[in-house]
């Protein structure tokens, strides 16, 4: 299992578009991806409306955490995508 | 007359008769007469469907709206992907015996609930863009196709609420604007209206006697007037004409170089005091941010904003300029700005007092959470950076050698950066008279042109018993633009105004004549300007000589 932890820089926080690309990118991926909100709920993050209801804000820090499958390319993408977009 | 308040999504007006959008009653029914593996069968096809309108949707949008706001039809589609709807609907299907429609019915119902229910204003918005993706599987389901909108006579339309595939779908040619009772600022139906341009108030307390009584959306008030007496009509009709004008001239405008009849270039960029602005920059057609004053992150706030917090607002706004230069000028704080947790002291003489880049040298981790958010931003775009209040080279020096220190600290860190390029404000005479000197050290200047006429002239411009001895046409301010442009140019520096000379229309010519590269103005001021510098001939005998 690995794990990053990530401070959300998008003023709007994980909001419907990016939400959207989150579940396309953690879908491709052959591990499974949990996405926390720090101090509140977490959700797959191959789920849309799951993910979008963690209600993350810009300034929140979310607990990203990948299981299976190729943990370390998995985890390496993530971020990469959490900088990129959020 | 009867007047009603909403909140306001463009900066419009339209006059007309209203008309109340009521969507078609749908008769559902509850108990299903088919078997559940029948009725899952229906909804797997329906959701299929409804995708399929969907992509047909985005491709629509792409047209009318552009790739970043059609997005949200792609979002829809995914929505309706979504493990936990689909499980829910099928739920409820096996367990109640029910109809298709009722269960994508009673699930939507619950799942916008639920994001209603959310701290976020943006994300409760996003109860609407469920009960969007439920109504069209229901809709596909009852074979009632697509929510149309209504024909005949151009009108404000009034609905309790529009969903964002039923607002981009307006005819623009017969819809004013519109007024919704629910929806919210932040909603993608907000969004798609203010860029297909259609003025609009939501959170508007209507009744069904509205009906067909000609009425006035002032979006700048947001306003409804029903009836509105003469006067006020009249009055509404002329703030019209010039809006309309304003767009008119932005059509005309709008991605055509600022040149004279004679060739020479200059740039018009805006001055921005909040993230909103930036938007109107954009509608203006403004080739960049001149003047991006960084004060209303702390003057808004009760402490100190953070490093993060302050990174967040730069990306968003140079991410919204997409590549278009943004200069930020750095904390200008002091005299008649005041935060109380800064704790300055009371001054005599604020104007000549502690603030600005003041401020900024001798609180240096203030300054610093500033630097290092701008230089994070300038990942994202193209950013530079610009101190205010310049008496001295060391100063320059120093400011220089702070943003050094975060940028080795940044690099350290392995955080991402652009390059940045350094500029002062020219506001000080003595900034003018050693030019030549601060000019060796930066790449650009901006002349405060408020500030400078105000120390040239030792005239208060808060006093009005001055007035008579103001004159913002004084040689003294105009010689020492000139002197700066010179200066400036002679160590390869560019040099702008982002004062409100800038906008002064009668000076334009003489700015050109001096050599000036940019001038920033309000949002506002962006298109006339505009306008009036590809009518000049610099190569005539100038009309008007002011020094």
């Amino acid at each position: 299992m690995k794990k990053f932890e990530y401070v959300i820089t998008d003023g709007l926080g994980i909001h419907a578009r990016p939400a959207g690309l989150l579940v396309k990118a953690a879908k491709a991926l052959d591990s499974a991806v949990t996405v926390e909100k720090s101090g509140g709920k977490s959700a797959d993050a191959t789920r849309l409306m799951a993910v979008m209801g963690l209600g993350v804000k810009g300034g929140d820090t979310v607990i990203v955490t990948i299981e299976g499958g190729n943990e370390e390319a998995s985890a390496a993408a993530m971020e990469a995508f959490f900088k990129e977009n959020l | 007359m009867q007047v009603a308040t909403g909140k306001s999504i463009l900066n419009g007006i339209a006059i007309g008769p209203l008309r109340i959008h009521k969507r078609a009653e749908m008769k559902i029914s509850m108990t299903s007469a088919l078997t559940p593996e029948k009725e899952l069968a229906r909804f797997k096809e329906a959701r299929l469907k409804a995708q399929e309108q969907l992509g047909k949707l985005y491709e629509k949008a792409l047209e009318k709206v552009g790739e970043d706001n059609a997005a949200i039809f792609e979002i829809h589609q995914m929505l309706l992907d979504d493990v936990d709807y689909t499980d829910a609907v099928k739920n409820v299907i096996e367990t109640q015996n029910a109809t298709a429609e009722y269960a994508v019915t009673a699930t939507g119902d619950s799942f916008a609930a639920a994001f209603a229910a959310l701290e976020d204003a943006y994300m409760r918005a996003r109860s609407v863009d469920i009960k969007d993706i439920s109504h069209r599987v229901v809709n596909v389901l009852l074979g009632s196709g697509d929510a149309q909108m209504p024909d005949g006579q151009p009108a404000i339309l009034v609905a309790d609420d529009l969903t964002p595939s039923e607002t981009v779908q307006l005819d623009r040619s017969k819809i004013l604007g519109f007024i919704t009772r629910h929806g919210s600022s932040n909603s993608h139906t907000a969004i798609l209206a203010r860029t297909m341009n259609i003025p609009a108030l939501v959170g508007v307390d209507f009744d069904e006697s509205w009906d067909g009584r000609l009425a006035v959306l002032d979006g700048y008030n947001s306003r409804v007037y029903i009836e509105p007496t003469a006067g006020l009509l009249s009055a509404m009709e002329e703030k019209r004409k010039g809006h309309l004008k304003q767009e008119a001239l932005l059509q005309g405008l709008k991605r055509k170089p600022n040149v004279t009849l004679d060739g020479r270039e200059i740039k018009v960029y805006a001055n921005t005091g909040n993230v909103e602005d930036v938007g109107l920059a954009l509608q203006n057609d403004a080739q960049g941010i001149g003047l991006f004053r960084s004060e209303f992150l702390y003057l808004d706030s009760e402490d100190y904003p953070t490093e993060d917090q302050q990174f967040a607002i730069y990306k968003r706004v140079v991410e919204t300029m997409a590549g278009k230069k943004v200069i930020i000028r750095t904390l200008d704080i002091g005299a008649d700005k005041q935060a109380d947790y800064f704790n300055l002291d009371k001054e005599e003489n604020p104007a000549l007092g502690y603030r600005a880049i003041r401020i900024c040298l001798t609180r240096r981790d203030v300054f610093k959470q500033q630097l290092r958010a701008i230089l994070r931003a300038s990942a994202f775009g193209t950013v530079s950076i610009m101190f205010p209040m310049v008496i001295s080279v060391r100063e320059v020096r120093d400011a220089k050698e702070i943003l050094e220190e975060c940028r080795a600290e940044l690099q350290a860190e392995g955080a991402a950066m652009g390059r940045v390029e350094v500029g002062i404000m020219v506001e000080t005479p003595a900034a003018v008279m050693i030019a030549d000197e601060l000019a060796e050290e930066v790449e650009f200047f901006s002349l405060g042109t408020n500030d400078l006429t105000q120390y040239t002239l030792a005239i208060d411009r808060q006093n009005p018993k001055l007035d008579t001895f103001y004159d913002p046409h004084h040689p003294a301010v105009l010689r020492m633009i000139r002197q700066t442009v010179e200066a400036g140019h002679r160590h390869n520096c560019w040099v702008g105004i982002c004062g409100e000379l800038g906008a002064d229309q009668t000076l334009t010519e003489t700015f050109l004549r001096m050599g000036l590269d940019e001038l920033s103005v309000s949002p506002a001021a962006v298109l006339p300007l505009r306008k009036l510098i590809r009518s000049l001939d610099l190569g005539q005998e100038a009309k008007k000589t002011f020094e």
